[in-house]
């Protein structure tokens, strides 16, 4: 039985065994999975995002939970930094969602963002479409508490949840360096906290003063307390009704749209650049040709002409390339 | 080709509360290279099977300090069989009377670490026997 069959059939170490895959040698990966892409498009996928110590695997874990309730089925991708030094990773997210271990309608993935930046991994994207092939109704992605860059998120998940919490004092901070773009859901998180009110205020504020409002989709409010469950129903009602919204007015197409078009260029991208690279390391003429730039013997750019050349059959050259 | 960091699981089971060594076992293993999935305190073997699957881990390091090892580190062995991961390395660390080594053993657990052994010991023993 092949690891996609596996993943079609529910079984759990199958599933973490692609996923492993994918993360080690993912070329290894493509027969597998080729064979789930068809199966994709039917999860909605949630990401959470936001700055340390927002509660993000604890809004996670609470927002999990809820969804269990309805009965349907959680997949889960809490993804964190290694270390620049050592390569390793302390991934401790789990910590707020041992309940959710044992329970058969969840799967949960640690991963370490392995060097990447922007808050996931090179593998999240696959892993989730892992997961969706293998039946989960809603996938949860947990970014690395980026604070400022959280760029991927939006190219991978359907609703994006931008987590906020009082007295941080970058509360203004945050609001400046761009989340307004990328958030559909914000959730003040730990909103029993004195500073609750005002944060709201202000967000508010930046809000109805973003050039975009007035259009179809006015990113709402929410607050919580994830460590009591406080707010959560109300969160999650927030995401479903964005959901809908996705789905009435076109725009989940228009967002899976884009989406595929960010991944096949990534795709060719990387097929092209690794033959590239693997041919001219081979043939050692690369070394010979940074050496001829120093000396001015050659410029960048005929220089890139000459290592493409090999790569040119007659029919591309016809065409120019 | 991409380089394929060992992944391990630090483990609680059972009712203590200390988790030091645990959390320096963790950092000594991640400033290793390694990847470390913690789980926190006081973890039920079934827990703990669960997630060595689904994070699909070389090792699983178990620490117990309340005297019930005979107890719980077998049943995690015998729990990653029933889910057909039966080839994760499981590991003891805490405060285990040296009677009780021989018999873990004869249960799947692969090395029993006690009070006094380095985290760099645990380090190269792990290195050692996950050939990647």
């Amino acid at each position: 039985m092949s690891l996609a069959e596996g993943v079609r059939r529910g079984n759990v170490r199958a599933t973490a065994k692609l996923i492993t895959l994918i993360e080690n040698h993912p070329e290894s990966a493509v027969e597998d999975l080729r064979a789930l892409h068809p199966h994709t498009g039917n999860a909605h996928i949630v990401g959470i995002t936001g700055s340390p110590g927002v509660g993000k695997s604890t809004l996670t874990d609470a927002l999990a939970k809820r969804w269990r309730k309805d009965g349907a089925r959680v997949g889960i991708i809490a993804v964190d930094p290694n270390s620049p030094f050592s390569g390793g990773a302390l991934l401790g997210d789990r910590v707020r969602m041992q309940e959710l271990a044992t329970d058969p309608g969840v799967f949960i993935r640690s991963m370490g963002a392995r060097g990447r930046l922007g808050g996931l991994a090179r593998a999240t994207h696959n892993a989730i479409r892992v997961l969706d092939a293998g039946g989960k109704d809603v996938i949860l992605v947990e970014t690395v508490g980026v604070g400022q860059s959280e760029l991927d998120i939006v190219q991978t998940a359907d609703t994006v949840v931008v987590g906020l919490v009082p007295g941080m004092g970058d509360d203004i901070q945050s609001i400046k360096a761009g989340i307004l773009e990328v958030a559909d859901v914000f959730v003040i998180n730990k909103a029993d906290r004195p500073d609750a009110r005002r944060l709201m205020m202000e967000l508010q504020t930046m809000l109805d003063l973003d050039p975009e409002k007035g259009s179809a989709w006015q990113p709402p409010i929410e607050r919580t307390v994830a460590t009591t469950g406080e707010g959560v129903d109300m969160l999650m009602a927030a995401i479903r009704h964005h959901w809908e919204h996705l789905t009435r007015s076109g725009e989940l197409e228009q967002r899976r749209r884009d989406r595929y078009e960010a991944e096949l260029q990534a795709v060719v991208e990387d097929y092209w650049r690794t033959r590239f690279f693997e041919y001219w390391q081979r043939e050692g003429h690369w070394e010979q040709m940074v050496e001829q730039l120093l000396r001015k013997e050659t410029d960048p750019f005929s220089a890139a002409r000459r290592l493409l050349t090999p790569f040119l059959d007659s029919e591309s050259r016809r065409v120019g390339l | 080709m991409a380089e394929q960091p060992i992944r391990v699981l630090i483990a609680k089971p059972g009712l203590d509360g200390h988790d030091r060594g645990a959390k320096v076992l963790a950092r000594a293993l991640r400033d290793a290279g390694m990847e470390v999935i913690y789980t926190g305190l006081r973890q039920t073997p079934e827990q703990i099977a669960a997630t060595a699957t689904q994070e699909d881990v070389h090792v699983v390091g178990l620490s117990c300090l309340s005297g019930a090892h005979l107890e719980l580190f077998p049943r995690v062995v015998q729990l990653l069989r029933e889910h057909g991961a039966g080839d994760i390395l499981v590991l003891g660390g805490g405060t285990i009377p040296s009677e009780d080594i021989s018999v873990l053993k004869e249960h799947g657990v692969a090395e029993v670490f006690t009070p006094g052994a380095s985290t760099q010991e645990v380090v190269e023993f792990v290195k050692r026997s996950v050939n990647l």
